[in-house]
């Protein structure tokens, strides 16, 4: 296993090694994946540790585009031709309505107590 | 290619980063927008232009937008910079770096070659490689996508006769953005302040 994760962490220093022979380097499935890993975890780390309602409405975007990226790129280089690209859109879709009744009820939020610290809701706590 | 590749990969990856790491709301938003043009590089590189596009239109010009509004009409004050405490910060890093390694090591176990020869042996829509070759959308003289994603929002596959349209799902996302556009506003209605607690 650690090798295989050597092998595409490295990919960068094959790109060196190829580029000085005749076969550039392409870019295959196991690079876009590890974009979108990068990115959902970002997403992730973004989503915990934000104490702002706002920025935490930015992680989920983040999450949202990982997935995305895996998404077109199994659209490319899998077996899965159009419908990966279709539901990417659908991701899309949904992301921007998440974000508008999100938005809305941070709003709300923001009238009732004066701030968007996310810690200061805690009225649900019995 | 690779060096489009690398150059999109690695802004959209740092651009995460710095929105994870900075601390105003305004920055993280544009580091937020330099992350998702850069994703919206990288689709056009897969060769999905309309996926690109709407990433382009809809979340660069729209939900980012809507975020930015989000930060006009809330940080007023002493609420504008919400620290968190350096060991917090520290805790969430290694966390993070302990997730990537098991999220990264999870993806490359996977043999994806050999799943994608299994589908097409399995007979999914696609019966062989060669149908596969010949389903590819890349006629440019139509624009690569445009025009088998619309059919098949509209239930026709033209790309790959057979396989399923998407038009119940196009109806339902249409129904789901009215009611997104009743509540939201419903929510965020101007009414009157209270200021207890």
């Amino acid at each position: 296993m650690v090798s295989r994760l050597n092998q595409i962490l490295l990919v960068g220093v094959a790109d060196v090694a190829h580029a000085a022979g005749d076969s550039p380097w392409q870019p295959g499935l196991s690079e876009y994946l590890l974009v979108g890993a990068i990115l959902f975890v970002c997403g992730v780390i973004c989503m915990a540790t934000k104490r702002n309602a706002i920025g935490v409405l930015m992680g989920v975007e983040l999450v949202l585009n990982g997935a995305n990226v895996n998404f077109v790129a199994f659209s490319k280089y899998s077996a899965w031709g159009l419908d990966s690209q279709l539901f990417s859109l659908f991701v899309i879709v949904l992301a921007a309505a998440e974000a508008a009744v999100a938005l809305a009820i941070a709003l709300n939020f923001y009238n009732n107590h004066l701030s968007i610290d996310i810690d200061r809701a805690n009225k649900l706590k019995g | 290619m690779s060096l489009l590749f690398a150059l999109f990969a690695l802004a959209s990856c740092l651009g995460a980063v710095a929105v994870v790491v900075s601390q105003s709301v305004v920055r993280m938003a544009f580091w937020l927008i330099v992350s998702l043009g850069s994703v919206a590089g990288l689709f056009f590189l897969c060769d999905a232009d309309f996926v690109g596009a709407a990433q382009l239109l809809i979340y660069v010009g729209g939900t980012l937008v809507l975020l930015v509004f989000g930060v006009m009409l809330t940080a007023s004050g002493p609420y504008l910079k919400i620290e968190t405490s350096p060991a917090q910060t520290i805790v969430a890093g290694l966390v993070g770096l302990l997730f990537l390694f098991m999220v990264v090591a999870t993806v490359s176990e996977v043999d994806w070659s050999g799943t994608k020869d299994r589908i097409l042996s399995a007979g999914g829509h696609y019966k062989s490689a060669s149908q596969l070759a010949d389903a590819r959308f890349d006629d440019a003289s139509e624009g690569n996508t445009l025009r088998p994603l619309g059919l098949a929002l509209l239930g026709v596959r033209t790309d790959l006769p057979g396989a399923p349209g998407y038009l119940l799902p196009f109806e339902i996302a249409s129904v789901h953005l009215l009611v997104v556009l009743v509540g939201a506003a419903y929510l965020a209605r101007a009414k009157r302040r209270r200021d207890t607690v």
